[in-house]
């Protein structure tokens, strides 16, 4: 299960080489979106869309609050 | 949203996720850089004043007065160690005993507004209410600063 982390947590994870993924549709994240996210919308999460992702470093997700 | 992605991702394979819950909103409101084509729009943080007088619950309100004079502010906000907003002190209250602890004497739980307050709406609801300064805390309640509305009329006008 994943691990719910606060905005301190989000940093250090950030600081040490963490791959920050939200997860809204394009029309929201092209609107603003955190510094160097990359965007896979929930809708299109799969294999071939999170294949982006480098699998051996952390991964953070975050929506608009978690709803 | 994202916890259904989080495990999303975990059925896909990926062993370290973790879930950013409290999200862009979070992340907004503590007045953090953002990237977009929204990410420009002037907010509170844009013309945030950090020196407005601060003074701890129990000091007395004394010399508390004596900085708000030497300030471009009429009044002073009430803090604890950590940070966190109690209440403001009030030039009346700033007037009277000087030996009255602060956290007697302040308006407890004042109005407070976020950093990525936009600033356009956030100037006129000052103006609709009369008023001429907001105060500007993170999520947690942590004092950040306050805005004037004079700077921001002059920022949505243009000016630097």
């Amino acid at each position: 299960m994943a691990i719910r982390i606060d905005l301190a947590q989000l940093q250090e994870l950030l600081e040490g080489g963490g791959q920050l993924v939200e997860v809204l549709p394009a029309a929201e994240y092209a609107d603003e979106h955190l510094p160097g996210a990359i965007n896979l919308p929930l809708k299109q999460l799969e294999a071939t869309t999170a294949a982006r992702l480098d699998p051996a470093r952390p991964v953070i997700v975050y929506c608009w609050d978690g709803l | 949203m994202s916890p259904r992605a989080a495990c999303r991702l975990e059925l896909l394979g990926f062993t370290r996720v973790y879930d950013y819950v409290a999200g862009k909103a979070d992340w907004l409101a503590h007045g953090l850089p953002t990237q977009g084509e929204q990410a420009q729009v002037p907010r509170a943080k844009d013309v945030l004043r950090r020196d407005v007088v601060t003074a701890l619950p129990g000091e007395p309100v004394g010399g508390v007065a004596a900085r708000v004079a030497r300030s471009p502010y009429g009044f002073a906000l009430v803090v604890a160690n950590d940070g966190t907003l109690l209440g403001r002190l009030h030039k009346a209250v700033l007037d009277t005993d000087p030996s009255a602890r602060a956290d007697h004497v302040m308006e407890a739980g004042p109005s407070t507004v976020r950093p990525d307050r936009q600033l356009a709406e956030l100037a006129e609801r000052l103006r609709s209410r009369g008023l001429h300064t907001a105060i500007v805390t993170t999520p947690d309640g942590k004092l950040l600063g306050v805005v004037q509305r004079a700077d921001m009329e002059a920022r949505l006008a243009g000016q630097p």
